[in-house]
């Protein structure tokens, strides 16, 4: 059992869950991920690793409620456990492999949309504490719905962007991007984007525009986990590749994003993934 | 004489009403039917049943116990050999080894050893408190496991009885390896037969530990350096699932039998009370013809499908067990020969539609033996499906390779080891399915016990 030793509400439906996970912690890498189970009778559901920290044991998990099993692990209180947590899953982040002076001549342009923005997290902060200043867009649909503004100013160079104008720039992460570059004489030799599938691809686009290499992290439906089951594979460059053991980031100027929405949405219309139709045995 | 009697019917569930439920199939034999079965054995001098045996069974000897209603005496018997009676006893392809080399076999029919295996290993189970512990010195060495399926499983026992402090690392939450993940309920009960083939491995001071992914979680290196343990052994099983490379393998509505299998078994996604959803739609495509093909069809059609097996080769060239494939016609599964995927087609919302296949005709034999299937020009059909599952085997899951140094592995990805499970780093053994690629329980707990006895004189010479 994984007892989940802190919670609290970044924003409506996102939770911020620190877990005990003594191992995970001490091997953990930005980039990577994890499998949870709430109980027994629960689904495997693979989230991105948002912090870890080995001295007190502890992984960070930040979760959106959409479904039956985010709500379940949603619903969990500190003091409760998960019944397995088992990683840290994937790749690191290829910016790991690069020595600190390569980095450090490098602009690094991170662009975060909604859920998405915790997991950038661990990779702002390895990067400042191999001296790199990374400029982090955080993009939200109202100012309620940001999250970890605070704990990425403290790593990184904070831009925000509002699609209703509540906070920062008002338009979506491709029109601040689009800002910066144009109209405030930013240049980036490299491009990390994690959020929702539809803005990774939007981004990946702009990008792409303005030639900057881009990587993005996919959050596939996985079974296992672990490189057995295939439910995560995608298309880059026209292969087939498995998100769980060769990604979750891949090069996002190659990702067919089309087909990787339609496959994530697969068992949206299940009736089990339902939370008011779908009665399990934990909930009496 | 006793070879008149001819073999004794085992009891099986009516396949009208198993083909919607997902209890076992085969109810095995009673006392008295095994005991008649039993009898039928000639005690043949030179067996030739052992020999096709991968892990020499000493058949004879334990069938003459059955007969004389010795059970521990038979399970003791099998004991010497196998770790998984109940296991083998059920998944075995008995028509190929043992029972296919039974001289009974050539005028008659062979003695049902696999169901008497069965029977052995079912009591064993049920007896298990009555038997005796082996006495256990420890020998203060510890020996890491990876992967907690037949191979890891067989090596566990074996190097416990030995005295040595035996930890298994297994990557998922539950505990067998393909026993729980790949081969179905109703074929080979999960609490009944697996959860206490595990807890008999326990009983013997083996410890096991789930959520851990050696690679990720902790390196062989770690566990040699600063967890203590003395050698590892990797039965980490096959990996990622092959497809065709044909177009439309992505459509919603395609997987892999391994995922819709790890759906059905290891997340039970079959029973309303588990959360994890499975679809099997309304006429289910399987592509393939091995055992976990047949597993796949028979679950896609107890989920309430049509479900159809499509296979390149003739049926004498099916690798699945002949039970099992005798068991799916019984529940009427539609087995479409000779027939091979083009192309997968899908509607307007990126659904399966159908399949397009081709006709093929068997030609000279190939490198396996069998003869090779060549496609019929301009044959091509459809076949109206919304789900298509591929079976055509796994590769190796590369995690093991690219996280340990001095780990040699073959051009296949897989791992390369010797005969007794010696890999190309000292300290390191291997075997199962990492080592050959896909194959069988029985292989792979051969294999797993060949590693316990080098790993023991590895350690008994260090």
């Amino acid at each position: 059992m994984y007892e989940i030793v802190s919670r609290r509400e970044l924003a409506p439906n996102i939770v911020e869950m620190k877990v005990a996970a003594p191992r995970i912690a001490s091997s953990a890498k930005p980039g990577q991920f994890l499998i949870v189970r709430t109980d027994p009778e629960g689904e495997r559901i693979p989230l991105t690793i948002c912090d870890y920290d080995p001295s007190q044991g502890t992984v960070t998990l930040v979760t959106q409620t959409v479904g039956l099993s985010s709500k379940k692990i949603n619903d969990l209180q500190q003091g409760d456990s998960f019944a397995d947590v088992a990683g840290p899953l994937g790749c690191p982040s290829d910016l790991l492999d690069l020595p600190d002076e390569k980095l450090q001549s490098m602009k690094i342009l991170f662009v975060a949309g909604g859920v998405g923005t915790a997991p950038v997290y661990p990779q702002v902060k390895w990067l400042r504490q191999h001296g790199v200043d990374a400029d982090v867009i955080i993009g939200a649909k109202s100012k309620n719905m940001f999250t970890y503004v605070d704990e990425m100013r403290s790593v990184g160079n904070v831009y925000l962007c509002t699609d209703d104008g509540s906070e920062g720039f008002h338009g979506m992460v491709t029109g601040l991007m689009k800002d910066l570059i144009e109209n405030q004489g930013k240049r980036y030799d490299h491009c990390v984007v994690i959020g929702p599938m539809i803005m990774m691809k939007f981004a990946a686009l702009a990008t792409r525009e303005y030639g900057i290499p881009t990587v993005v992290s996919l959050n596939a439906l996985m079974v296992d986990g672990t490189g057995m089951c295939g439910a995560c594979r995608v298309t880059v460059d026209g292969q087939t590749r498995f998100t769980c053991v060769e990604g979750p980031e891949f090069d996002g100027h190659k990702v067919d994003f089309d087909e990787a929405m339609r496959r994530q949405n697969m068992y949206r219309n299940n009736p089990k993934n339902n939370p008011e139709t779908h009665k399990c045995k934990c909930h009496g | 004489m006793a070879n008149r009697i001819p073999r004794v019917a085992v009891r099986e569930q009516d396949p009208a009403i198993r083909a919607t439920n997902f209890e076992e199939v085969c109810y095995g034999y009673n006392n008295e039917e095994a005991r008649l079965e039993a009898s039928r054995c000639l005690g043949c001098k030179n067996p030739r049943c052992v020999n096709s045996c991968p892990v020499h069974i000493n058949i004879p000897a334990f069938i003459h116990e059955v007969a004389e209603g010795n059970l521990a005496a038979a399970a003791s018997i099998i004991s010497a050999d196998s770790s998984l009676p109940s296991v083998c006893g059920r998944v075995c392809p008995q028509e190929t080894q043992c029972e296919g080399s039974c001289v009974l076999g050539i005028k008659s029919e062979p003695v049902a050893i696999g169901k008497l295996e069965r029977f052995v290993g079912d009591w064993a189970i049920e007896n298990a408190s009555t038997l005796p512990l082996p006495e256990i010195t420890p020998n203060g060495h510890r020996v890491a496991i990876i992967g907690s399926g037949p191979a890891g499983l067989a090596c566990a026992s074996d190097l416990a009885r030995a005295g040595y402090d035996v930890t298994i690392f297994e990557a998922l939450h539950a505990v067998g390896g393909v026993l729980v993940y790949g081969i179905p309920e109703f074929r080979l009960p999960k609490e009944r037969i697996v959860a206490r083939e595990v807890e008999a491995v326990k009983r013997l001071g083996v410890k096991i530990e789930t959520d851990v992914i050696v690679g990720r979680t902790m390196t062989i290196d770690q566990l040699l350096d600063e967890q203590g343990f003395d050698a590892v052994f990797v039965g980490s099983g096959a990996g990622l699932p092959r497809f065709m490379g044909i177009d439309g393998e992505n459509l919603n509505g395609v997987c892999s039998a391994n995922e819709f299998l790890t759906r059905a078994n290891l997340m039970h996604a079959y029973d309303p009370d588990y959360d994890t959803p499975i679809y099997a739609g309304k006429r289910a495509v399987v592509v393939g013809g091995g055992n976990v093909a047949m597993d796949a069809v028979r679950t896609a059609r107890r989920l309430g499908a049509e479900a159809i097996i499509v296979y390149r080769r003739s049926e004498a060239e099916l690798p699945a067990r002949a039970e099992e494939v005798h068991h799916a016609k019984q529940e009427g599964i539609e087995f479409r020969m000779l027939t091979n995927p083009v192309r997968i087609n899908g509607d307007e919302n990126g659904w399966v539609k159908g399949i397009e296949c081709i006709e093929m005709e068997l030609g000279e034999p190939d490198e396996s033996g069998r003869r090779s299937p060549v496609a019929k020009e301009g044959s091509n059909f459809n076949i109206d499906c919304d789900v298509v599952i591929m079976a055509l085997g796994t590769s190796p899951n590369p995690l093991i390779k690219t996280t340990t140094k001095g780990l040699e592995t073959n051009r296949r990805g897989c791992i390369v080891a010797d005969e007794e499970g010696h890999t190309t780093r000292e300290g390191v053994f291997a075997g199962g399915d990492a080592v050959t690629g896909a194959a069988t329980v029985i292989l792979a707990m051969g294999a797993g016990r060949k590693a316990a006895k080098a790993i023991d004189e590895y350690l008994k010479s260090k």
